[in-house]
């Protein structure tokens, strides 16, 4: 699970072009939007396809996100139980 | 009808150039074929969580026309007119990879929504909270000088005050890659005062912006007026000279009457003619070059002009843009004349004011 994390973090930090923030500066349960990390609507749209496209999930529910998409705990336990590859 | 003054400048390009209380007094050496801008601090200018969305050149778009508006001083302007030959070239390739690399899914929107060649002009309109008028020219080796033609007759015409007029175009791998093998670029690593010795096809391309604000009022920091600008999507070699000559005639000059003469030479051996048929038509003029110094990209004529605007208004003419060895004591009346691979030719006169 914490290689999990690890790879979320960095994943995250490349896809939404995080500049200057390293995997340290995001604690697994810092909150991913409003005032945690300050991720937006398009951000969510960019996390969805990394599920897709790394894990082989599929989010039919945009609700469902609000959830999975709070912390980087909540990410790495929702892939964890619903990975197909 | 009145008069059209470039009230400020800002720049980045391959030379350190946005430092507006400096001339090219440092240059920035290469021995290359494809050349980069010199970055400024970009935090300096864009907050990073709106930065870290955007193109190359967003960003340099973006600071280039804070730098001119801090220089103009003012706020805000009436409208935004970019020039740009390939927009947002490495998000529209980053888009495109993406199609093909995974078989068109898991497309993710952000290089789509920068891919367009509009995108530079309403970032620039964000940043700056201009809900006014916002145009984009994509005409190749003229989208420059279309957008200053199309702000030149709103301010003429008053119907605006103050226009951010800008040039931008960035580097994308894919599309340097596409221009290396169809001969666009040079096969040879050249330096700066070498490309018009090279005898090979082809040019140094590079990458830049150079937006202006542009106004009908004459301000204390004014660059120079805008006299005219002419383009021609095609033009034959042997009618370049009495086109040169009519241009000049329309506003009661002859050859003998400029202080400077500016082309965009590339040292490409199969189009670099027409620059020296103009060579020859005024070779009793001082003349200057600058691709050696930018590179070539379908917006190098924004740096050109950026030259121009530097020298009418600091009266000097550094060493290394120096074409020829003629002196004069003043620059007064300048003109500008560009073309890319035998198309899309400009002409630009500006005027001490």
């Amino acid at each position: 699970m914490d290689a999990l994390k690890q790879e979320l973090k960095e994943n995250l930090i490349e896809q939404l072009n995080l500049e200057d923030m390293s995997p340290e500066d995001i604690a697994n349960d810092d909150m991913l939007f409003g005032d945690g990390l300050g991720l937006d609507s398009i951000d969510a749209l960019e996390l969805i396809v990394m599920l897709d496209k790394n894990y082989g999930i599929k989010l039919t529910d945009p609700k469902e996100g609000r959830a999975i998409f709070e912390s980087i705990n909540t990410m790495a336990a929702y892939i964890s139980e619903h990975r197909t590859k | 009808m009145k008069n059209v003054y470039i009230n400020s400048v800002g720049s980045i390009s391959a030379q350190k150039t946005f430092d507006n209380t400096e001339f090219l007094n440092e240059i920035t050496e290469y021995n290359d074929n494809v050349i980069f801008a010199v970055n400024p601090v970009y935090k300096d200018y864009i907050p990073p969580a709106a930065a870290r969305r955007m193109a190359k050149g967003i960003k340099m778009g973006i600071v280039t026309s804070k730098i001119a508006l801090k220089e103009a001083n003012i706020n805000q302007v009436d409208a935004i007119i970019t020039g740009t030959g390939m927009g947002c070239v490495r998000d529209s390739e980053k888009f495109v990879s993406a199609i093909i690399d995974n078989d068109e899914q898991y497309l993710t929107p952000t290089p789509f929504i920068q891919s367009t060649h509009n995108t530079v002009g309403g970032q620039i309109a964000l940043e700056l909270n201009c809900k006014g008028y916002n145009f984009t020219y994509v005409h190749s080796s003229i989208s420059f000088e279309s957008a200053v033609m199309d702000a030149l007759l709103q301010l003429q015409l008053d119907e605006a005050k103050h226009i951010l007029v800008g040039g931008v175009d960035e580097l994308g791998d894919h599309t340097t890659k596409i221009h290396k093998i169809i001969n666009h670029i040079k096969p040879e690593a050249i330096t700066p005062t070498n490309l018009l010795k090279s005898k090979t096809e082809g040019a140094v391309f590079g990458e830049g912006a150079n937006f202006f604000v542009l106004s009908n009022e004459k301000s204390n920091t004014s660059y120079a007026e805008i006299v005219s600008v002419k383009t021609y999507n095609t033009l034959k070699q042997e009618a370049l000279k009495q086109q040169a000559i009519a241009f000049l005639k329309e506003h009661d000059l002859s050859t003998n009457d400029l202080d400077l003469l500016i082309l965009g030479n590339n040292g490409d051996v199969n189009f670099d003619a027409y620059y020296h048929t103009l060579s020859e038509t005024f070779s009793k003029t001082p003349q200057a070059y600058y691709k050696h110094l930018s590179g070539e990209f379908n917006t190098a004529s924004s740096f050109g002009f950026w030259l121009a605007s530097k020298v009418i208004k600091t009266q000097s003419l550094p060493e290394i843009v120096r074409l020829n060895g003629l002196q004069t004591s003043q620059y007064k009346t300048v003109l500008l004349y560009n073309q890319y691979r035998g198309e899309n030719h400009s002409f630009t006169l500006l005027r001490q004011c």
